[in-house]
């Protein structure tokens, strides 16, 4: 076995290129090219995607050497390795030849969509898609981690679900693109599913590794099952029969992506994936039962079906379909000798299909139908293309001296004296010329309705020669079509061989490629088949007849998509029934879900010592006093009323307001003047906002709950409160373990600050607290989207006169005052390292200061003077806050490290400065800037309204 | 006054559920403040009640309490406003686009 000493040499001495990356990375790249020029121009788009189809090829032609020297090329980055997904690539001679046909027949495809594709359709999203596709089928050939490859996989069915809804305008289109994405999607589940089996069961998911473990897998129990999924992975997206059936409606695509997908990548997939799984899976009964019958049915069904196809792309599909089975047969057979004229099949059906989908292209571009009953003696309208579309066919008939005719040759000569059939030793043969026989029926259908039978008949459009560089393709694969006919050896002898080392698990037969083997059976049969073929045609009008009196509707997409509405119609359903769309509903879940949660952990704790102990923690309980009583009292009062009187707002608000006077008052009594200051001004512009907001809400709400939701709630909100109290008591009397002495002991020496709080914000923590700001501005921001432009009319009335709208008073004492709270503010801001204070203080400071202003004097006078942009604002905010990150990177220190030293300014006292108060100032202006957009947004509605009133007046 | 401080804070917490299972958005807002009030005071409690000085490192202090608890607490408060606004903003949008202030306004009956 030579190929797989060579791959663990691979392995050992790490014979990795990163030019195995770069094929990958070329089409990825492309899009991001593509995205960019199609933007510019349409043809600048199109030389964006040739040029990274190009480019990966280079680097494919690039690694060819090597694999022609029998080694396997090997990359690998660590992804996620405790799973065992590693980002493994791997091109073996397998893969050389698929990636040399992706990207080579890509390109292709590049340059013929240009001219295909209307001119209007600038093409950006059509490369797009296409490269995506490209590189998905890239990804699945150089895989050398199988759940990479399924990841690949999934990126083909999504990139081809979008290239044949393309013309997403079109219905047939998207039932065409949702039924190929169910076929191919449902398949790539079971891959999936077999992938994660056969790695369960090899140990690895690694192909070199499983390939070493091949017996191992066959002889375990699982290998039905891991089989069958691997199967129905493959059989879905090779069209196999039953699954054939997305792949004839696919052909609403445009003709370059059937030309693309739809005969020489994406249904090669599946037959890709029997190749690479051939060494691993195949040798057995069941491998052979099952590959071997539906290659054959989907062989004969496909070929019959396409001689009653008038639809050009129909021929052509249901002829993919059987040329697809025949490589399923032939892998099926599991000879040495079938295996290689499986691969030798693939390379020839991709050329010549791809090269008659662009000729059925080309006439449906020039004459504008496709239906075959509609054209005639196109021969003389387009010799040149005529004469490429016969060679093309005739290759895919088997005529001698073209390319098609040696695989299928090869094929013969497999039949016959298969090891399978023993006893029956016509009956494969007889098979084969059958087969043989409906392929030569259609091929010859094609050439004579196309470009034969009688004069040209009148088409749409009056059909002349295409555009020559729309022919070029397909001149390059029917040359490709000559150049293996006539010199096989020369041409396929070599990528064939090293391919086939790939796939065939033990040593590789000697491959004799030549036209001319002499005078035996496989050439009887192929005489056989011309001639019955022929004959076959010749009576296709009885075909049609039995057709017609026949008519099923097996492959019809509509059975398809009733299902699919139903499918949908009961999920939404299920939704509906899961999802209510009640807040009240998932909040009183929600509380009951924490409450149960609570109960059940106090159920599980062993009572022995009695409750009251697993209560208590050993800590010494604290005296209470006087003032602890009376403000508790308060809070009681004050908690109690906000419910109690939620229906008159402003008072429910007065009493809440109480409520978190309480609450900052506690932060001060226990030591946390920081927080008892900000929670103060939080308070102040909190009720500023909610009494802006009074105006707009009904007085009385317009339901009312009943008795018994007001008991339930009652209750629920009783059983947590309970538990918030138990949680607490519990917590406070424990003692615990802390990092506060790394905080203190640090503070000053790391973060050059004595206020341990704002160092912890400002530098320890900095990192999280550049998150909140960037919340708080997130939160700003989203206000202001809801409430811009929205309209909302305040309860009707008198007005006030203008004049006694904002009371003299304190409009008099406001103006003096602001420089003075501005003061304030910069004081609170600047001794904030080292005393309570800092930016959130100051910031919420001065925001009070600021719109207090409005308060007194009204928006259109404050907004005048003031002209703050405040979403400017919250940007350069963050945007200081995040700079003071970066620039430490620029000493080589990480993101958000502080410095600090002590400077001496004029007239102020000598005091220290760290970098950390540039970060502060950031965290100053978000503030500022949340708070007053939150604060004009709101007073905005008012104006607005003010706006509206006279108009509606008018009217 | 550790059973003072927990019953203060499990009635704080009822009571902030309570108005939050009301149908009204303002009260679902001024029980969402009530519950922010006692979850910011639980967690600035975890510092537990003995220590007797603010968390400055200046000469002559001693005792101080854990600085950490603060400064989370502190921009919970600070992003609490920005919540309640956030949530008075929807408040209003789905008081102009349904025209009452049903917390379930839009849902069909």
């Amino acid at each position: 076995m030579p190929r797989r000493v060579a791959a663990q040499t691979a392995v050992q001495h790490g014979m990795s290129n990163i030019s195995l990356f770069l094929i990958l990375l070329a089409p990825f790249a492309g899009i991001f090219a593509v995205s960019v020029a199609a933007g510019f121009s349409r043809s600048l788009g199109a030389w964006a995607a040739g040029a990274s189809m190009a480019a990966g090829l280079v680097a494919a032609l690039q690694l060819a050497p090597q694999v022609f020297s029998g080694s396997v090329v090997l990359w690998r980055v660590a992804w996620l390795p405790e799973w065992g997904l590693d980002f493994a690539l791997r091109l073996d001679g397998l893969g050389l030849l698929f990636v040399v046909l992706i990207l080579g027949i890509g390109l292709l495809i590049v340059l013929y969509a240009a001219y295909y594709m209307p001119q209007t359709d600038n093409l950006g999203r059509f490369y797009i898609a296409l490269l995506g596709f490209a590189g998905g089928m890239l990804g699945i050939v150089l895989a050398e981690n199988i759940l990479l490859m399924v990841v690949f996989w999934e990126v083909t069915s999504l990139t081809s679900f979008l290239l044949i809804a393309y013309k997403y305008a079109d219905v047939e289109a998207r039932i065409a693109a949702r039924l190929s994405l169910a076929m191919t999607g449902g398949g790539g589940l079971a891959l999936l599913a077999g992938a994660l089996l056969l790695g369960h069961v090899a140990g690895s998911y690694d192909f070199s590794v499983i390939e070493d473990r091949a017996g191992l897998v066959r002889d375990n129990a699982l290998y039905p099952v891991i089989l069958i999924l691997f199967l129905l992975g493959a059989f879905t997206k090779s069209a196999q029969f039953p699954f054939h059936v997305w792949l004839p409606h696919a052909m609403a695509a445009p003709t370059p992506v059937s030309a693309y997908l739809h005969s020489a990548t994406m249904v090669k997939a599946g037959v890709f994936l029997l190749a690479r799984m051939y060494p691993i899976l195949a040798g057995t009964e069941l491998w052979f039962v099952i590959v071997s019958t539906t290659g054959a049915i989907t062989f004969l069904y496909g070929a019959y079906i396409a001689l009653l196809k008038h639809d050009l792309k129909g021929l052509l599909a249901y002829s993919t379909i059987s040329h697809l089975g025949l490589i399923t047969l032939l892998f099926g057979l599991d000879t040495p000798l079938a295996a290689i004229a499986g691969v030798f099949h693939i390379i020839n059906h991709a050329i010549f299909k791809a090269s008659l989908f662009m000729a059925a292209g080309i006439i449906d571009h020039e004459t504008g139908t496709r239906d075959m009953r509609r054209m005639a003696g196109l021969f003389k309208a387009m010799p040149r293309t005529a004469i490429l579309g016969i060679l093309a066919a005739a290759s895919m008939a088997g005529v001698p001296l073209l390319n098609g005719f040696l695989s299928k040759e090869m094929f013969f000569t497999a039949t016959v004296a298969h090891p399978g059939f023993e006893n029956a030793i016509y009956l494969l043969p007889a098979f084969a010329t059958i087969a043989g026989m409906l392929s030569v029926a259609y091929s010859v259908r094609f050439v004579h309705d196309v470009f034969f039978d009688g004069p040209v008949k009148k088409t749409p459009k009056v059909p002349h020669e295409p555009p020559v560089w729309m022919r070029l393709p397909i001149e390059v694969l029917v040359g490709l079509v000559l150049i293996v006919g006539f010199l096989p050896q020369l041409s396929v002898g070599p990528i064939l061989h090293t391919a086939a080392e790939a796939v065939l698990p033990g040593p590789v037969p000697d491959i004799k490629l030549a036209v001319w083997h002499g005078f035996n059976l496989p050439l009887v049969m192929t005489i056989m088949a011309f001639g019955l073929g022929i004959l076959q045609f010749s009576r296709r009008h009885k075909l049609y007849a039995l057709r017609d009196r026949f008519a099923f509707a097996l492959t019809s997409p509509v059975a398809f998509e009733r299902f699919y509405r139903a499918a949908a119609r009961l999920s939404t359903a299920l939704l509906a029934f899961a999802d209510t769309q009640s807040l009240q509903r998932y909040l009183a879940l929600f509380f009951s879900f924490a409450v149960i949660a609570g109960v059940w952990a106090w159920v599980r704790i062993d009572l022995t010592g009695g409750g009251a102990t697993v209560l208590t923690g050993p800590l010494p309980i604290l005296a209470v006093d006087a003032t602890a009583v009376v403000a508790a009292a308060t809070l009681v009062f004050a908690a109690l009323g906000t419910v109690v009187f939620r229906h008159d707002r402003l008072k429910a608000l007065i009493y809440m307001s109480v409520a978190g006077t309480v609450v900052s008052l506690a932060f001060l009594r226990f030591h946390a003047p920081d927080l008892a200051m900000t929670q103060l001004s939080v308070e102040v512009v909190t009720i500023l906002l909610l009494l802006m907001c009074l105006r707009y809400l009904p007085e009385r709400s317009a339901r009312q709950s009943t008795t018994g939701r007001r008991m339930r709630d009652g209750l629920l909100a009783t059983a947590a409160g309970t538990g918030v109290a138990a949680l607490t008591y519990a917590m406070l009397t424990r003692p615990y373990e802390t990092i506060a002495a790394y905080h203190m002991a640090n503070a000053k020496p790391l973060g050059g600050g004595t206020n341990v709080v704002n160092v912890i914000l400002v530098d320890f923590r900095g990192y999280d607290t550049l998150g909140e700001i960037a919340v708080l501005a997130m939160a700003a921001l989203g206000l202001h989207a809801l409430l811009s432009g929205t309209r909302m009319q305040g309860p009707g009335g008198p007005t006030l006169a203008s004049a006694d709208r904002y009371p003299i008073m304190l409009a008099e004492l406001m103006r003096p005052l602001l420089p003075l709270s501005l003061a304030v503010a910069a004081y609170i801001f600047l001794r904030g390292h080292n005393l309570p204070g800092g930016g959130f203080i100051a910031g919420l400071v001065a925001a009070v200061a600021l719109v207090l202003q409005y308060v007194a004097q009204g928006t259109d006078f404050a907004g005048e003077r003031l002209r703050i942009n405040t979403v400017r604002l919250l940007g350069i905010g963050l945007g200081i806050a995040t700079l003071t990150g970066v620039a430490s990177f620029v000493f080589g220190y990480p993101f958000l490290t502080s410095t600090h030293g002590y400077v001496t300014p004029p007239v102020i006292d000598k005091f220290e400065l760290a970098s950390a108060i540039a970060f502060d100032l950031g965290v100053f202006l978000v503030v500022i800037g949340t708070v007053l957009l939150a604060l004009t947004e709101l007073a905005g509605l008012r104006r607005a309204e003010d706006v509206a009133v006279p108009a509606k007046g008018d009217a | 006054m550790e059973v003072l401080v927990s019953l203060s804070l499990g009635l704080l917490s009822a009571c902030g559920i309570y108005l939050m299972l009301r149908p009204t958005t303002f009260s679902v807002v001024l029980g969402l403040t009530l519950l922010s009030y006692a979850v910011n005071a639980l967690i600035f409690f975890g510092a537990r009640l003995k220590s007797t000085a603010p968390p400055l490192t200046i000469d002559g202090l001693s005792g101080q309490t854990d600085p950490l608890p603060q400064a989370l607490v502190l921009t919970a408060i600070v992003i609490g406003f920005g919540m309640t606004a956030y949530l008075m903003a929807l408040a209003l949008k789905g008081k102009a686009e349904s025209g009452t202030d049903h917390v379930d306004a839009g849902r069909d009956p």
